[in-house]
């Protein structure tokens, strides 16, 4: 009973629910979207704006419609294949988000890693024959090949952050459009373009073209027909190596005290210049894996031509880690969450007059929201203590004692900076 | 060296515009990362005004009476209305970071994901595919001043100076360079600027003497937010045909570069936008550029492959910013939220 209690008290609970909060939010924001739309445009009725919400609420259990033309729901192993399917290379950019937040930097470089990763994955599972090697061997070796592009791309910002105190968002940017022109530029001149398939222009070899894929641990006969393959389960092996390396060893402590303060950690004899950029390229080799898993599957396709647009994974990280609040073991249920979303947005475009861009403008709002958690929790544990507060003596001081959270660490630091300045 | 001139204007003055946007946000103390968001809902809305006047019949009526200069007023007019609706998409993120002392960096984050996200929600609710086109006729039909519009016979010679800035240009870009004389002049010269520079250096300071920080930042993040809708517009007209797809190729961003590089300061963003113009104009049409008008394609000649130009302005940017980030000086009090407690 008394642990239930403290639990209730405890700063974690209050960020579950800040997170639930947000995620409340943000469906609301999508309803109200959908119902306004709904009404105000002609062709769409009001039970049509109301399907639209169904769907994206229960999208991942749509099974299309029935002979009378009305929505049928139950269990759909496509869609629900699909959904962890697509959650790997989110939770793994949310992890790689998550991962340098935890050392006060803002890594919107993902999607740059992400590319860097799916470049070097791919460069390896089809150059390498599989008649000289075993094709699961090309397999790990493109993996890990992924996660090294993507660690070295990110730490470029995390030098320039270490070394000249570049802001490391400009640097993630910059660097994420290099790699957009530098892969397309790389697959330009590579041998790798698909041109057996006549019909299809513009895109990279699948991996299975050299035998190569992600096993699958027989997910595929649970959700027979999708595209699920090992991918989730190594995305959250990865989850939960990172956790162990963030919160029990004594490398986690020096990442966080730098993310803490910077200069503070310099003091108390821990080299920040070497951690900034190590932790910038354990976030690069996640978001490098995601990259690598997602094109490894062997039913993906790349468009190689990639100049023009980052890839939407990347920028999804962002939303993910923030909504777990940068726990490397939250990000997996984020993760799933935002890629149930994702398939709900599917469904919303093959089933009704809406389209899956109004789930983007929901992702947006649970950032947006996401952006005050830390006030939410603020308010959360003012109105906790006045309740404590009026029933016997609270524990005093408790959240004090707590470890402050990335953003409180990245503002600190910040003050810090400037005092330095 | 006439359409180079012309070419690189058409890059740098969105950049440039944009970038003083974030000046003016950073300067009162506020980060504006959402500067591409805040392009991109611009540009949506300047395009859906001109359709909007485009079904009213305006265009064709102007076109039939031969009356070009009712064409750029309608221009100017749907600049105004890109303006007023960026300014209103930034109160999303002054409310945010002002109000709530929320985390800035996050705050327009999520404004970049929330503008192509709504943009496109609409253009393929309302056009069944992914991009906004003009109801009819294209933006150099309706919008380009040619020189026989001013007067000039056809087949006058005006010179490389008058047939860069004369001839096949858009009224866009004189606007864009007032409208930065103004307002720079505006930050530098007036009580006004002075005080809304004052709230990003030392808010507490500014309090003491009675300004009110809230109020100024929310003066900088409008402004901001009106300058990049513009600017989101007037690259939507000069270089995206006067469309809408839910993208501005990364402008927003390389104008907060610009900023940075440019250390916070108009003159020398306008330097470094016309250098990074340059840039992104040698990328976009190497292939057909020739400087001395011998005829001769040079660059396309020495046989680069054209991904390297285009990968030029950002590696350049971040090249430029290796030596220069040493000596920027960010506006101190950027990024913190004001706190009237803290001293």
């Amino acid at each position: 009973m008394k642990s239930r209690e403290s639990f209730r008290n405890s700063d974690s609970f209050r960020t579950l629910i800040s997170s639930l909060i947000s995620i409340l939010i943000g469906l609301l924001a999508g309803a109200v979207i959908i119902f306004i739309v709904g009404l105000t445009n002609s062709s769409i009725s009001f039970s049509g704006a109301v399907e639209g919400i169904k769907i994206v609420l229960f999208g991942v259990f749509s099974t299309g419609r029935s002979a009378g033309g009305a929505l049928s729901f139950g269990f759909n192993p496509v869609n629900m294949g699909n959904l962890f399917f697509r959650a790997a290379p989110l939770v793994l950019t949310g992890l790689s988000v998550a991962v340098a937040n935890k050392t006060g930097l803002f890594n919107i470089g993902a999607p740059g890693q992400y590319l860097a990763g799916t470049c070097a994955s791919l460069f390896i599972a089809l150059s390498i024959p599989s008649s000289r090697m075993a094709p699961g061997l090309i397999w790990l070796l493109a993996l890990l090949g992924g996660m090294l592009a993507g660690a070295l791309w990110g730490s470029i910002p995390g030098m320039l952050k270490a070394m000249l105190n570049m802001n490391e968002v400009i640097a993630c940017i910059m660097t994420n459009w290099i790699a957009a022109n530098l892969v397309t530029w790389l697959f330009d001149i590579s041998k790798l373009k698909n041109t057996a398939e006549g019909t299809k222009t513009g895109y990279i070899y699948k991996t299975t073209y050299n035998g190569v894929a992600t096993p699958k641990f027989g997910l595929d006969k649970i959700f027979a027909g999708s595209q699920i393959n090992g991918g989730i389960i190594i995305a959250m092996i990865l989850c939960v190596i990172m956790y162990v390396v963030m919160e029990k060893t004594t490398f986690g402590f020096q990442l966080k005290a730098c993310g803490a303060n910077r200069y503070a950690a310099k003091y108390a004899g821990i080299k920040d210049r070497r951690n900034i950029i190590l932790s910038m390229a354990m976030a690069g080799a996640m978001a490098g894996a995601a990259g690598s898993l997602y094109y490894l599957s062997g039913n993906t396709e790349f468009f190689w031509s990639t100049y023009q647009s980052l890839p939407a994974e990347g920028f999804t990280g962002i939303a993910v880690a923030l909504l777990a609040v940068n726990n490397p073991i939250g990000v997996i249920f984020s993760g799933i969450f935002m890629s149930m979303l994702n398939i709900s947005g599917m469904q919303l475009t093959y089933l009704t007059a809406y389209n899956e861009y109004i789930t983007d403008v929901i992702i947006a709002v649970i950032v947006y929201m996401s952006a005050f958690s830390l006030i939410i929790r603020t308010m959360l544990a003012g109105r906790k203590k006045n309740i404590a507060g009026a029933n016997a003596n609270a524990e005093p001081g408790k959240r004090e004692q707590t470890l402050p959270d990335a953003r409180e660490m990245a503002s600190s630091s910040a003050a810090v900076k400037e005092k330095e300045a | 060296m006439a359409f180079l001139i012309r070419q690189t204007l058409i890059y740098a003055i969105p950049l440039m515009i944009v970038a003083l946007a974030g000046i003016f946000s950073e300067r009162s103390g506020t980060i504006n990362l959402a500067l591409e968001g805040i392009m991109i809902f611009g540009a949506f809305c300047g395009v859906v005004f001109v359709r909007g006047m485009q079904n009213l019949g305006w265009f064709a009526q102007a076109k039939a009476d031969g009356n070009w200069m009712a064409l750029q007023g309608y221009l100017l007019l749907a600049m105004l209305g890109a303006a007023i609706l960026g300014a209103i998409f930034s109160l999303l993120l002054g409310f945010a970071a002002i109000k709530l002392k929320a985390d800035q960096t996050i705050g327009g984050t999520a404004l970049n994901m929330l503008a192509p996200a709504i943009v496109l929600f609409l253009i393929r609710l309302t056009a069944k595919q992914n991009t906004l086109l003009l109801v009819s006729g294209d933006s150099a039909s309706w919008f380009l001043i040619k020189k026989t519009m001013l007067g000039f016979d056809k087949n006058q010679d005006i010179g490389v100076l008058g047939e860069a800035f004369l001839n096949k240009v858009y009224l866009t870009t004189y606007v864009c360079i007032i409208v930065f004389v103004i307002l720079s002049v505006l930050l530098y010269r007036t009580k006004f600027g002075l005080r809304l520079r004052a709230c990003g250096e030392n808010p507490q300071a500014a309090d003491s003497l009675g300004i009110n920080v809230f109020k100024m930042r929310y003066a900088g993040v409008l402004i901001s937010g009106a300058l990049a809708g513009m600017g989101g517009f007037v690259f939507s007209v000069t270089t995206a045909n006067c469309s809408s797809n839910g993208d501005v190729a990364g402008f927003g961003f390389l104008a907060l570069a610009v900023m940075i590089f440019g250390n916070w300061k108009p003159l020398n963003v306008a330097g470094g936008a016309l250098l990074f113009g340059l840039f992104k104009c040698i990328a976009a049409c190497y292939s057909t550029l020739d400087v001395n008008g011998d005829g001769i394609y040079t660059l396309a000649n020495i046989g680069i492959n054209s991904n390297v130009y285009r990968l030029l302005p950002y590696l350049i940017t971040l090249l430029v910013l290796m030596f220069t980030s040493k000596k920027s000086r960010a506006p101190k009090a950027e990024g913190i939220p004001y706190d009237k407690g803290m001293r």
